[in-house]
Order: structure tokens, then sequence, then C-alpha cells
């Protein structure tokens, strides 16, 4: 029976679309924290994302222990595989997480101007390395018999996989952008969206050529169409968000853009499908969501787990969206 | 220096750091959720004040959990390839449970606590509180279970399979609730709670006692060590209690581990107990022993007649470090004797009403503060270090557990950029502790205004 394997196959496709959706507005907001201006501002930019980030990045967490759960040769080559890049992330992580709670705890301009810089950097750093992480797995690795990486690290530092870095820039930034023309309010929003316009182009611009190379050597699956389209529908929603950003509603765009991160992971997703590492120098070697998934029983149990769980997860996630509801006032300084 | 003595050394070290701070959060959890319900009880100001002081204490503390957690969950992955290959089927489901009905749970109530007094009833905000409190204590449960596995392992079976012609084992999963509750799951997860209470509430005492001395918010902190005493005393008795109750567990499953614990060399009825003594593992013998006869027979099994094993009865490619697991078993049994004794001296002086006029008692309880930090600290690595040479007991040793492809090199850079993050996170809490402390609680009148 391989439906389990397909059933989590997508479940963590969904939760890393979740991650990317959820927290992918937090890291937007901390890339336009560079650009802010004014304390009060700054202060704005961090109070829209203080009561959900925690939760968004759980996301991120529960997807790393679904993988290794549902399938542990995955997790186990992704992981050591892109050690270096790893740690970077969590560094990133670690210092946004910290900068986030701490910033606005002492009443010092030399106090705020390091964390301000600790946002940014610890938003930007995991975002670039995100995307350079999906590239590189789309590329694909190369491999011994039992799944190591063998590659090294210059290797992961290719064009192509560079590209992609940059698209998740432009997208997360993009994102944010919407985000914060939607939680604040007057001039900042003002801002905000124009900031939304600018990075709509940024981020097509930089999809276009990565499309285009991707197309030659990141598409694994036999029926090529299916990634294709959703690219297409990527190309869609962000049009409908540019459309909605102009006309200034604020959360309708942010949904729209929600859609577009969501329908290019699913490019992602269905361009591997059903490999989820392709092996470069042997092709058999590959792991797929067959040859590398946990046992039945295993899947069985998660399945029942996230049956389960996600239901109310998903209801403490509006339930907190609800009551933090409304914007966040710019205070001057 | 090998890549798997590396890997080791980075992984004490964060999770080392990380366990600092979960205990903390779980026993002030559930500290604050008592000053909620009191207030919600009484309407008694000061329990809000309370309340309010020590969620800021919470907050600071919570993220810097938070921080040092992520690197725990892909640290599996990272350094520690092989190991996540042969135990992942069993291995990778309590981590994903535990974000799906812990983390979730916590960080979303976190929220409403740290950010939403203004925004929900009373009722609600007593509710969140309550949650928090829960999401930290299940979180601790569905990591608990995954360690346990790997202490004692149940409801598996290994199978070896050819994967692109190598022979590869792994641990398959074929009874779920043997694989939750294994025989350690619920003696360790007892005795990990209360431990993380332990913590809690010592720290509360100590702190508060702290600022007595100073004379900062007197009035407001003699109030909070006031309502430290007895959780202090019953907690420890507990977590003493439950330790007991965990150490027949582990005679039975893993004779060596205990006989490390307590350097008995020669299997024997009426083994001593060795109060002091340096385990000499190369002569298989102690050293300068002070040992009471017989106790540790009539701890494991209730009579001298007992029988123990000792370590000359495994090989000894298979014995753990002794000295190691001997020193951090015991130091955590004298820890848990002082706080006991601290705690009872502080009810004594609770019941005489004059608790909070000696000198010396604030002094001491200050002084405490560290020591169920460290006693927590030495439990696990009494655990820890007493599996080894097991990574999964008797099934899989440490050395075929750490990941091929990464280079020594690059762990070792990743063990000094985590030394310095992590010193400078430990700094900081400190610093913001400090502020905090002498910023003291916010004034009854300020927060009353509040309330909706
Ligand atoms: C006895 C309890 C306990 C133990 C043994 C561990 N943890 Fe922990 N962990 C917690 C109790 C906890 C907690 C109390 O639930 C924390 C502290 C702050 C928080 O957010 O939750 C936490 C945080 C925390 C986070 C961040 C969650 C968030 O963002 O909300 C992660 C990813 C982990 N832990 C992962 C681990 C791993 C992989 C461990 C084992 C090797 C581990 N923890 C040991
Ligand atoms: C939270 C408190 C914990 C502390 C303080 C702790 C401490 C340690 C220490 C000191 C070591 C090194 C032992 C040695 O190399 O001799 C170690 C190793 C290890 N522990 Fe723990 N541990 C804790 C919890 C856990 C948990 C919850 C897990 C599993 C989920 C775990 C799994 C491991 C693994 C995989 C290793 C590496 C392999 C090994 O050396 O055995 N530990 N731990
Ligand atoms: C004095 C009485 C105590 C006894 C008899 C006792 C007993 C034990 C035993 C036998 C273990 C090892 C379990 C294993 O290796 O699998 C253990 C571990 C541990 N102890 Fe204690 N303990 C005591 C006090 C304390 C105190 C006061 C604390 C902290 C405040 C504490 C915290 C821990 C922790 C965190 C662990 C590691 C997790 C675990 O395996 O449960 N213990 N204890």
């Amino acid at each position: 029976m391989e439906t389990l394997q397909i059933i989590w196959f997508l479940i963590i496709g969904i939760l890393i679309i979740g991650y990317a959706i959820l927290d992918g507005f937090d890291l937007g907001v901390g890339f336009w924290h560079l650009f802010a201006k004014k304390n009060g501002e700054r202060k704005a930019f961090i109070q829209s994302i203080e009561p959900f980030w925690d939760g968004n990045e759980v996301w991120l967490l529960t997807g790393g222990g679904a993988l290794f759960a549902a399938f542990p040769p995955v997790y186990a080559t992704v992981f050591s595989g892109f050690y270096l890049a790893m740690m970077l992330v969590l560094l990133g992580l670690i210092f946004r997480a910290t900068a986030i709670e701490f910033r606005n705890k002492v009443d010092s301009d030399r106090w705020r101007k390091a964390w301000d810089f600790a946002f940014s950097f610890g938003s930007i750093l995991p975002t670039v390395l995100f995307g350079v992480a999906i590239g590189n797995v789309l590329l694909g690795l190369e491999l011994n018999a039992i799944g190591d990486y063998t590659g090294g690290f210059f290797a992961l530092l290719n064009p192509f996989a560079l590209f992609c870095g940059i698209v998740g820039l432009a997208m997360f930034a993009h994102h944010g952008a919407l985000y914060l023309a939607m939680k604040l309010g007057g001039e900042a929003a003002d801002r905000a969206s124009g900031w939304a316009g600018k990075t709509w182009y940024a981020f097509l611009f930089t999809l276009m050529p990565t499309v285009a190379i991707g197309l030659r050597s990141a598409i694994h699956t036999e029926q090529r169409w299916i990634p294709m389209l959703f690219i297409l529908l990527t190309l869609a929603a962000h049009s409908v968000a540019f459309m909605l950003n102009k006309k200034r509603k604020a959360i309708a765009a942010f949904l729209a853009s929600s859609c577009t991160i969501a329908f290019l992971m699913l490019a992602v997703a269905f361009a591997l499908f059903p490999t989820m590492v392709p092996c470069t120098n042997n092709p058999e070697w590959s792991l797929t969501l067959f040859n590398s998934s946990s046992s039945q029983r295993t899947l069985g149990w998660m399945l029942a787990i996230v049956l389960i769980g996600m239901p109310v997860v998903l209801g403490y996630t509006v339930f907190i969206h609800r009551i933090f509801r409304g914007k966040v006032e710019v205070k001057a300084d | 220096m090998d890549a798997i003595l590396l890997a080791r050394i980075q992984f004490a070290l964060t999770i080392m750091f990380h366990y600092i701070f979960p205990p903390l959060t779980i026993g002030l959890g559930w500290m604050i959720f008592m000053y909620n319900t009191r207030y919600q009880e009484n309407g008694n100001p000061v329990f809000r004040q309370l309340a309010q002081f020590w969620t800021k204490i919470f907050a600071i503390s919570f993220i810097i959990g938070v921080a040092s957690g992520i690197t725990m969950e892909f640290q599996f992955g990272t350094n520690w390839a092989g190991y996540s290959r042969f135990v992942g089927d069993i291995f990778g489901a309590p981590l994903a449970a535990e974000g799906v009905f812990a983390f979730f749970l916590e960080s979303s109530f976190l929220g409403i606590l740290l950010y939403g007094r203004k925004k929900v009833s009373q009722k609600m905000y007593w509710f969140s509180s309550f949650m928090v409190a829960l999401g930290a204590t299940m979180s601790a449960f569905w990591i608990v279970v995954a360690n346990s596995w790997q202490q004692t392992p149940a409801g598996f079976e290994i199978v070896t399979e050819m994967v692109n012609g190598v022979e590869v084992q792994k641990a398959v999963l074929t009874n779920f609730w043997q694989a939750v509750f294994n025989p350690s799951t619920l003696p360790r997860y007892s005795h990990v709670i209360t431990g993380a209470l332990t913590v809690g509430v010592f720290f509360i005492l100590g702190t508060s006692a702290w600022q007595v001395l100073k004379d900062r918010n007197t009035e407001f902190f003699r109030m909070s060590m006031r309502t430290a005493v007895v959780p202090c005393f019953l907690v420890i008795m507990l977590t003493m209690g439950v330790g007991h109750k965990h150490g027949h567990q582990v005679a039975e499953t893993q004779p060596a581990k205990l006989a490390a614990f307590e350097g008995i060399w020669e299997t024997q009825t009426k083994a001593p107990l060795m109060l002091f003594g340096l385990p000499d593992q190369e002569n298989e013998r102690n050293r300068f022993a002070i040992k009471i006869p017989g106790m540790v027979s009539l701890f494991i099994g209730g009579t001298f007649d007992t029988e123990v094993q000792g370590l000359k009865d495994f090989p000894k490619e298979d014995r753990p470090p002794v000295a190691i697991s001997f020193w951090s078993f015991h130091l955590m049994f004298y820890m848990g004797m002082w706080m006991a004794f601290v705690a009872f001296i502080g009810v004594i002086f609770w019941i005489n009403k004059n608790l909070l006029h000696h000198r010396i008692y604030l002094t001491v309880a200050a002084l405490t503060v560290p020591i169920p930090f460290l006693a927590n600290e030495v439990g696990w690595i009494a655990a820890e270090v007493g599996r080894q040479p097991w990574v999964v007991y008797n099934l899989l040793r440490t050395q075929h557990a750490v990941s091929a492809s990464v280079p020594g090199g690059q762990v070792l850079a990743s063990i000094i950029m985590f030394s310095l993050i992590y010193s400078l996170l430990f700094g900081l809490w400190i610093y913001l502790l400090r502020r905090q402390f002498h910023k003291g609680p916010e004034p009854i009148a300020t927060l009353e205004a509040e309330v909706k």
C-alpha cells in the first residue's frame, strides 16, 4: 500500500507551506525593519508580529519533526548534508527570536540599534538559506549508497540555488510588506503598500529566469505539466495580489500572496514527486517517498496524531489572530 | 579530535544550555497559575501583582528556552544522521507530537498572557496562564518519551534490509503504546517534572530572599517568599521520592548503569552505599571509599539480601564511564538532601511566623538558587553518561550514530559558534533578570486600573 506514503508526502508539503505563509510574513517584516524610518515605526513593526511569531515558527519545528518521523533517511541526508547552512539558519533564528522579545525591553538607543540589526539579519539570513536549500534539493545532491552527502560545501553554492535564495527573499519581502500594509495604519501602511508594489516586480523578475533554468534541470517527475500548472497558478495569484494591493484591499492582497506562496511550494513538491532527494551521480540512489518512508504502522499512528492535533492547532491560530485583530498603532517618538 | 567526540561535546553543550530554561519555565508557569487562581478566588491585588511580576521573569527565560530549543530539534539530523536513520521509525513521532500537541498550545496562549492582558476577559487571562503551564508540562512529556525509548527500548523489532547493495539495520515500530510507555517513561517523566517544579519554587524563594536582604520592595518580596516556602518543601520531597522509585527501575532495566551510579564492582548481597570514593575504572576498584554497609541492597530491594549486580559482570567495552556516572548521580542526591534541609528549616520558620527575619536564612536561601539547576543538569548527565557506550541501550553504539558526511572541522566551527552565542544569551538573561528585579513589581494602583 502506497497511499499512506503519498499522504505523508502531502502532509510534509502542507506543513512547509504553512510555515512559509505564516513565518514568511514575520521574516518579511524583519527585512523591512531595515527600511523603517523612526523608532516608533520600528517598534510598531515588531508589535505587529509579537503575539504570533513563536506559533508560526512551530510550523517549522513540527515540519522537521514530521519529516524525521515519516521519512527518516530524508531528514538525515538533508540536515547532515546542509550542515553549515543549517548552522547559519539556527544562528539567524536564535537572534531573531531574542531580538523580537528583547528590543523593547531596555530604553537605550544603542541597545535598540543592536537588536534592530539582529532582527533584520536574523530574518534575511534564514530566508535566503531556505531558498538555497530548496534549490539544491531540486537540482539533486551527490550521495553515496546509504544516502550520505558527498558533494562538499561549495557545490551547494551553484547559480540556480543562489537564484532560488533571491526568489525566496523577494517573495517573503513582498508578503511581509502586504502584512504590514494590513496591520499598520496611516502613513506607515501607505509606505508598506508601496514597498509591496516594488517587490512585486522583484519577485516576478527573479522567478522567471529561475524557472527557465529549472525547466531544464530541476523537474524530476514524469508529469512535467503538473509543476508547470502550479507555476502558472503562482503567476495568476501573484497578479491578483498586485491588483488588490493597488486598490488597497489589504487583507485580500495578503491572502492572495499567501496563495502565491502555496502554489510555488506545490510546484516545487510536484517537480520532485515521487522523488524527495534526487541523487545526481546515480539516479538509482535517489531518496523517494517509497524507498525512504517509515513503516506503515508508524505512518498510521502519525496520521492519527496529525488528524487529532492539526484541527486544534488551526483553531488556536484563528483564535489568536481574532484576539489581536485590528491595527497596530504607530506612536510618534 | 575525532568527529564522534566533537559531536558528543556539541550535543552535551547545546542540550545542557537548553535545559537551564525549560525546568524554570515549567516551575514558574505553575506558580503563576497559582497566583492567578488565588486572585480569581479572593480578589487580593497582591496576587495579581505577583502573577504579573513573575510572568515578566517567565517571559525573559522562556524566550531563551525557545531560542536554544530550535537547535535541538534539528540536531539529530545534522549531527546524528546514523542515529536518525536507525531510530527514525520510532523516535521521530514523539518529536512531531511535541510540536503538534504542546508547542503550538504553549506559544498561542503565551501570546495572550504576555500581550493580551487588556484584550481578553479576566477568566480568559486566567485560563491562558493554565494553558501555558500545561503546554510546558506536556512538551516535556513527548521529549521524555523519546529519550526514555532510547534508554529502555520497547515495542519494536530490528530489521535488516539491503539499501543499494549495503546492509542496513534499523528499529521498526511493532507496538505504539509499548514504545510510548516503555519501562522508564513514567518514572522518568514524573522525576523530570518534579525536578522542574523544584527549580521554579526554589528560584522564587531564593531570588525573593535576596531582594529582601537588599531591602528592595521588601513587602512584596516577603509575600513572594511566603508563597514559596511550603511548595518548596512538598516539591523537593516528591522529587526525592519519585527519584527513589526511578532507581528501582534503573536497577531492573539498566543494571550496568546502576552499578556505575553506586560504584559497585562485584555482584553481591548487602551491597554498600558509598558516600564518598574515587572509582578507578582501569583497576576495577574504588579508592578512598567511605561506605555504609547494606544500604544499596536495602534501597533497591527492600531487604539487605537483595543481590546487586556488579560492573565486573559486564564486558569491559560495555561499561559506562564509572567516575562520571558515580559523581553526577551522587551530586544530585546530595543537592536533593541540601534542598530538603533548606525547605524544612523554611517551613519551621514559616510556622513560627518569623521566616523573614533571619538574615542567615535569607542568605542561605539566596545562595541555594543555582542548586536545583545543577541538580537537574547532573541528573541528566548521570542518566545519559550511564547509558554509554550505547546510544540506544544494548542496540546501537554511539560510534555508529554520528553523521558520516560531516567533517570534524565543521562540527568544531559550530561548537565555537554555539559557545559564543550561548555565552552571550546567558549574559543577557542575567542582565535582564537583574533589571527586572531592581525595577520590582508594578504598583497595585496601575494594575487595578487595567482590570476590565
Ligand atoms: C523536560 C523538559 C524538556 C526536555 C527534556 C527538552 N525540552 Fe525542549 N522545551 C521544553 C521542555 C523540554 C519546554 C519547557 O517546553 C520549552 C522551553 C521553552 C519553550 O518554548 O518550551 C522547550 C522548548 C523547545 C523548543 C522550542 C519550542 C518553541 O519554539 O516554542 C524546541 C524545538 C525544543 N524544546 C526541542 C527539544 C529537543 C529536541 C530536546 C531533546 C533533546 C529537548 N527540547 C529537551
Ligand atoms: C534535557 C536534558 C538533557 C541533558 C542535560 C543531556 C545530557 C547529555 C549529555 C551530557 C550527553 C553526552 C553523553 C556522553 O557523550 O557521554 C548526551 C548525549 C546524548 N543525549 Fe542527552 N541529555 C538530555 C536530554 C536528552 C534527550 C531528551 C534526548 C533525546 C530526545 C537525548 C539524547 C541524547 C543523544 C542522542 C546523545 C548523543 C549520543 C550520546 O552520546 O549518547 N538527551 N546528553
Ligand atoms: C535525592 C534523591 C534523588 C534520587 C534517589 C534520584 C534518583 C534518580 C535516578 C535513579 C536517576 C537516573 C535515571 C536513569 O539513569 O535512567 C535520576 C535522574 C535525574 N534526576 Fe534525580 N534523584 C534525586 C534527586 C533529584 C533532584 C533533587 C533533582 C532536581 C531538582 C533531580 C533531577 C534529575 C534529572 C533531571 C534526572 C535525569 C532525567 C531522568 O532520567 O529522570 N533528581 N534521578
